[in-house]
């Protein structure tokens, strides 16, 4: 990728950051609907909490990073300045990989929160950081991804968010955030494995030292292949939009 | 003179609806060329073609010389564009937009700041710099906007339509820097459905109607088009409100319109025009409170070659 690219992406992320940080539906949605379910959990069975923790890490990246795109592309879309963004010489990619990008930090930022009270309240020092790394990087950009994909579907940001609450739970009841993939239902099952979130809370559950589904190799290079696979289509239909 | 831009059948449709059918014009470096129709005639459309917002359907186009199907982004670098709409970023003041748009636009990071507190002097809103964009009134965000489109300098510049919504004053002001820029070298094309706009800026006018390029020609040679047809204006003491309508029956072969309680008459021999509205005014036991034999103004020339009546540009977006 050329350096003007990159550039751009960089200053999107940023701008991005400095805009809608603060915008209601990022904090209600980004931080205080999966705050809300931690303490919901914790409060409900305080001695098991710690077996939760890695689902919950990964439900908050899921929610943090989506609901930040709908923030982030559907503000613009409505305003008309995604359009502005394009007037630069600015490609249409480097655009969406600048709102991803942007969507993926503002998840590091809350997941990374999130992870160091449960460490430190826990007492859950018999953490892998490679392994929690190495699994939560790839998600962020994954979810930040499919957010990216919901949100050019749609124009509003309420459209936005009530479409993407349908892969959210889906992924939140079936890709083991509370209960054990293994628990499921055989055809469930098999249906858990086709949803990223499964490998996240998998690699997330491995890095804080329990026993994985999968090798946690895979579960990485399954969330990293998952990212051109929602951006490539995601790229096709914001280009449509301006065909 | 070197051509700006070249466009050459350019076409664009949407479900099979042509937006703008098959357009053929050039820009040479330094004027002001005003694109210039009704609302819905195609103007934004093309804007957005030769910018590289849309592809086109048909047709070809080169901007700076760069084709716009492959080289679009090298042309982005050295043009710069106004949107209708002033879509800045609400929430980061007007400097840190401008600051944005320089980043985007690959100025060097030791100018950056110095050219956007420049541009915001020059626009008269240093003053409001660190205020945030919401906060601005609709004179100071259109001028924000054409502030980022020339923070790198631009060769070229696109303006759609970038006096709509402004008051009087703001309106004069942006129409003077308009004056400016071309002076310091600056090619402006400019879209307007305001005629009067058109005659005071573009040293060139090509006339937009339902995609098609009617006419293009400097104001005066355009005027000179119409010059041929005599125009009378006549408005009478009492309100008339049927006299137009009554005077177009009478003058078979003339255009009748009432314009601001006045009525127009383009065409037919102004002797008998002028006796028919006499008679009328007699007959009806109305006043006449003047008569004036009219130049022939870019309105005229439009009305000519488009068919059109000039309030359809004025109506449609609310007029100034």
């Amino acid at each position: 990728m050329r350096y003007e690219s990159l550039r751009s992406i960089y200053y999107i992320a940023l701008k991005d950051m400095k805009t809608y940080y603060l915008k209601p539906p990022a904090i209600s949605w980004g931080i205080v609907f999966p705050v809300a379910w931690i303490l919901a959990f914790y409060l409900r069975n305080q001695q098991n909490f710690g077996d939760l923790v890695p689902g919950l890490i990964a439900m908050t990246v899921l929610f943090s990073t989506t609901a930040m795109e709908a923030v982030v592309i559907n503000f613009e879309l409505r305003l008309g300045s995604l359009e502005r963004l394009l007037l630069a010489p600015v490609t249409l990619p480097s655009v969406l990989l600048g709102k991803i990008l942007g969507g993926a930090i503002f998840g590091l930022m809350i997941t990374s929160a999130i992870t160091l009270v449960s460490v430190l309240a826990l007492g859950l020092y018999r953490m892998n950081l490679v392994y929690l790394l190495l699994t939560l990087v790839p998600s962020l950009l994954l979810f930040s991804a499919l957010g990216a994909l919901i949100c050019v579907l749609v124009r509003e940001i309420f459209e936005a968010q009530t479409l993407a609450n349908l892969p959210r739970f889906l992924m939140v009841f079936l890709s083991g955030v509370f209960t054990p993939v293994s628990s499921l239902p055989p055809v469930l099952q098999q249906f858990a494995y086709v949803l990223p979130l499964t490998y996240t809370v998998d690699g997330v559950r491995q890095a804080f030292g329990n026993a994985g589904t999968v090798n946690i190799a895979i579960d990485i290079l399954v969330l990293i292949v998952f990212i051109p696979a929602l951006i490539l289509p995601a790229t096709k239909l914001l280009a449509r939009r301006f065909a | 003179m070197t051509k700006v831009i070249e466009v050459s059948g350019l076409t664009k449709c949407y479900d099979g609806l042509a937006a703008v059918d098959g357009i053929d014009f050039a820009v040479e470096e330094g004027e002001i060329f005003g694109f210039l129709g009704p609302n819905g005639a195609g103007k934004t459309t093309t804007i957005r073609l030769l910018t590289g917002l849309s592809k086109p359907t048909a047709g070809s186009a080169r901007v700076l010389g760069y084709d716009i199907a492959s080289e679009i982004m090298k042309a982005k670098r050295e043009f710069g564009v106004v949107p209708e709409m002033s879509n800045m970023y609400d929430e980061l003041s007007g400097l840190e937009n401008l600051v944005f748009m320089g980043q985007l636009y690959g100025v060097p990071s030791g100018e950056r700041r110095a050219r956007a507190e420049e541009l915001l002097k020059t626009f008269g809103l240093y003053e409001r710099k660190d205020s945030r964009f919401a906060t601005y009134s609709r004179g100071m965000k259109r001028a924000l906007t054409i502030a980022a489109a020339l923070v790198h300098r631009p060769r070229l510049l696109f303006l759609d339509e970038p006096t709509v919504g402004l008051d009087v004053v703001a309106a004069r002001n942006l129409r003077t820097l308009i004056q400016r820029l071309q002076k310091e070298g600056t090619t402006v094309f400019l879209t307007t459905h305001y005629l009067e706009e058109a005659d005071m800026l573009c040293s060139r006018i090509a006339l937009l109607v339902k995609g098609k390029v009617i006419a293009t020609n400097t104001p005066v040679r355009l005027k000179g088009m119409a010059e041929e047809e005599p125009a009378l204006e006549v408005s009478f003491r009492q309100p008339s409100p049927q006299a137009g309508e009554e005077l177009g029956k009478r003058l078979p072969g003339t255009v009748v319109m009432t314009i601001n309680e006045r009525i127009r008459v383009y065409g037919g021999d102004t002797a008998t025009v002028l006796e028919t509205i006499l008679s009328y005014a007699r007959e009806r036991k109305i006043e006449v409170a003047s008569v004036n034999s009219l130049k022939p103004t870019l309105e005229d020339a439009f009305v000519k070659l488009t068919g059109l009546s000039p309030l359809v540009m004025a109506a449609e977006k609310g007029g100034q």
